[in-house]
């Protein structure tokens, strides 16, 4: 694993998620599932965050919230969108309140299926989420010469 | 002259696991009034009977809320076989108690660490969550899933649980009770929590009633209000009491629920040892032509389901009313008073849960 | 299971007495919801005491004004603001009025009679082969049948 060298930061927001997805996130972050053994630890501070999860579908109240937050993580950062309703909106696609997923608004690195997600395919997703980064960093440090 | 400054709590804040946003006006370091502002989490869901007809609607049902998705279910199935006069098969009225209960365990541990991880506690939050595991691992043996069970439907329930399985889940509660026991001890009688919790966030009883507490907030306040009495699925045959405590103040919550996981436990012995055999749901003819007021016991308190039909398959209203909703006008009177300090532990003990509360 | 529900008609201005009354008595306020008719609106004031369901219902049309009972249960501001954000029904005198910002929706008034679509009911039983060929229809998020107009 010699591309994981440094232990990025997840910084998770729910949107209009039902909780599902967001209790598993936090539950990844537990003991069975344990992604802390990584080093990556749940913050609540957006210029400490390397990696933006979000759970939950877009509505009109999130956005300035998501942007927000968003602007405040310094580069390189990932996102993730976390279960289906951040994919595309799961079963509330339809309702009038609900705009979609989350590339609605900001632009997403990884998709990570499920109604709940499931621990696992959160972990992938993180551990996806971690190369990219670090592709990201790597690209900024040829930029920066 | 004290001065007045307006500080917002929310929407993200790292002791909150869903975006609520209040406006703490505080003179100096105490709370004066507390706005608060919701819609964070509205997605509009009760509009989507127009799109999905009855028999779909318990998908949308679970999905209100993740932490108490099988009651909404149940409690919207409840409501359209009362409209339609379906009389549930016995054995589904049990597995629904048994999921119920278990759904209760659940999310009460869940709760408790999130409080611990509140309070600072980190290593007890830990703890729990890895205690709910054996709650989950119940959930996806029996149903295949995790959070969102999918699991009740109009007429019984989709799956059953075979005897086997049952003696199984039975077994396992001794140990889940014996970890519960050592944690729960932990977070009682231990001094820092209860110089944190002891006479924060008081509720009377005579407020509890008029403000229109429901759930453990106000069995807290000396209220024994508990809707599993109504004698609906098969609590009826089964010795509920409700737990009471008489202090109203934040420990008095803490209390409360830990008590009824244990409570939670014991029902689940005994919906095991009492269920019958027979078939577990039935087929549903026709469509629900009439209206009923659903009322059931989440975690979080008493939870209406009103649900209207006017003979077509798609339903004319659907309604939610849900117990957090309830409980805001007694904690914004809690938070007056208070110290800055002490507003998260007061809505933490509240238990939250905002996106039942938006639908 | 089912319990008794008491359901009761009242009119508009017979409301606040009635709630009044109720207080006195020692029910407590468990919700207020509304329905959306035709052209009408439908509110549901329901009451519990020792787990006696008690269910007052006024109906509205849309631009009158209901009077609040947030002077009787302080708790009932919560659902007249929302009520009046995604019904459009407005609800004078609350004790603790948001003026439209407690719930922020992206089309106005979800819930008025100009944006809920009710279901047609079905066919009466004279019409019975009309009914079997609604129903496939009914399937579709259309639910207008051809006889639907004549209403």
């Amino acid at each position: 694993m010699a591309w994981f060298k440094r232990s990025p930061w997840i910084l998770h927001y729910n949107a209009t998620s039902c909780n599902g997805c967001d209790t598993e996130v936090i539950v990844s972050l537990t003991p069975l599932y344990d992604l802390e053994r990584f080093g990556i630890i749940n913050t609540g501070n957006p210029k400490h965050a390397d990696i933006l999860a979000v759970t939950g579908s877009v509505n009109e109240k999130s956005v300035q919230v998501l942007k927000n937050l968003y602007d405040q993580m310094p580069n390189p950062k990932v996102i993730v969108a976390v279960g289906l309703c951040a994919i595309s909106g799961c079963v509330f696609q339809d309702c009038y309140n609900v705009m979609g997923g989350v590339d609605k608004v900001l632009p997403v690195d990884v998709y990570v299926p499920g109604c709940a997600a499931r621990p696992e395919a959160i972990i992938d997703g993180v551990i996806m989420a971690c190369e990219i980064l670090e592709k990201k960093y790597r690209e900024q440090k040829k930029r920066r010469g | 002259m004290a001065r007045k400054t307006i500080i917002p709590f929310g929407p993200q804040h790292p002791v909150l696991p869903e975006p609520i946003h209040f406006d703490l006006v505080m003179e100096d370091e105490t709370v004066v009034d507390a706005v608060p502002s919701i819609s964070y989490v509205h997605r509009g869901l009760e509009r989507l009977i127009e799109k999905r007809d009855f028999v779909d609607f318990v998908h949308v049902a679970d999905r209100i809320c993740g932490l108490c998705s099988f009651m909404h279910s149940m409690g919207y199935c409840q409501a359209v076989e009362e409209i339609m006069g379906i009389e549930v098969p016995e054995r589904a009225l049990y597995l629904r108690t048994i999921w119920a209960e278990l759904s209760r365990v659940h999310s009460h541990i869940f709760w408790l660490g999130v409080a611990a991880d509140a309070f600072g506690f980190e290593s007890l939050f830990m703890q729990s969550m890895r205690l709910r595991e054996a709650v989950l691992d119940v959930f996806e043996a029996t149903t295949g899933a995790r959070v969102i069970l999918g699991v009740c439907k109009v007429g019984g329930v989709r799956r059953d649980i075979d005897t086997d399985t049952l003696h199984g889940i039975v077994d396992r509660l001794p140990t889940l009770k014996a970890n519960l026991e050592e944690i729960s001890a932990v977070f009682i009688n231990d001094y820092s929590i209860q110089h944190r919790l002891i006479g924060v966030g008081y509720i009377s009883k005579e407020d509890a009633y008029t403000l229109g507490c429901v759930g453990p907030m106000a069995r807290a306040s000396g209220l024994a209000m508990d809707m599993r009495f109504l004698g609906y699925a098969a609590y009826k045959y089964l010795d509920v009491e409700p737990i009471v405590e008489s202090t109203g103040d934040c420990y008095a919550r803490c209390l409360v629920r830990i008590r009824e996981i244990f409570h939670s436990i014991d029902l689940i012995h005994q919906a095991a040892e009492k269920i019958p055999e027979g078939p577990f749901d039935l087929k549903v003819k026709g469509a629900p032509n009439g209206e009923f007021f659903s009322r059931i016991e989440q975690p979080r308190g008493e939870v209406i389901h009103y649900v209207k039909g006017n003979g077509s398959r798609f339903l004319q209203r659907f309604r939610v009313r849900v117990p957090t909703f309830s409980n805001i006008p007694a904690m914004i009177k809690a938070l007056k008073g208070s110290g800055i300090a002490d507003v998260p532990n007061i809505i933490l003990t509240l238990d939250p849960c905002i996106s039942c509360t938006e639908r | 299971m089912s319990e008794p529900q008491e359901i009761v008609l009242l009119g508009k201005n017979e409301l606040v007495g009635v709630v009044a009354q109720l207080y006195a008595e020692g029910y407590r306020l468990v919700q207020i919801g509304c329905n959306t008719l035709r052209a009408a609106y439908e509110l549901n004031y329901s009451f519990d005491k020792d787990y006696l369901f008690k269910n007052l219902r006024i109906t509205v049309t849309p631009g009158e004004e209901v009077p609040s009972i947030s002077a009787i249960y302080q708790n009932s501001f919560l659902y007249e603001n929302e009520i009046h954000d995604l019904f459009g029904i407005a609800v004078t005198n609350i004790s603790v009025d948001y003026h439209g910002t407690l719930y922020r929706t992206s089309i106005k008034t979800p819930f008025s009679v100009d944006n809920v679509r009710l279901p047609e009911p079905p066919k009466q039983k004279a019409e019975a082969p009309a009914q079997k060929e609604d129903r496939p229809r009914q399937q579709e998020a259309e639910t207008e049948g051809p006889e639907g107009q004549k209403e």
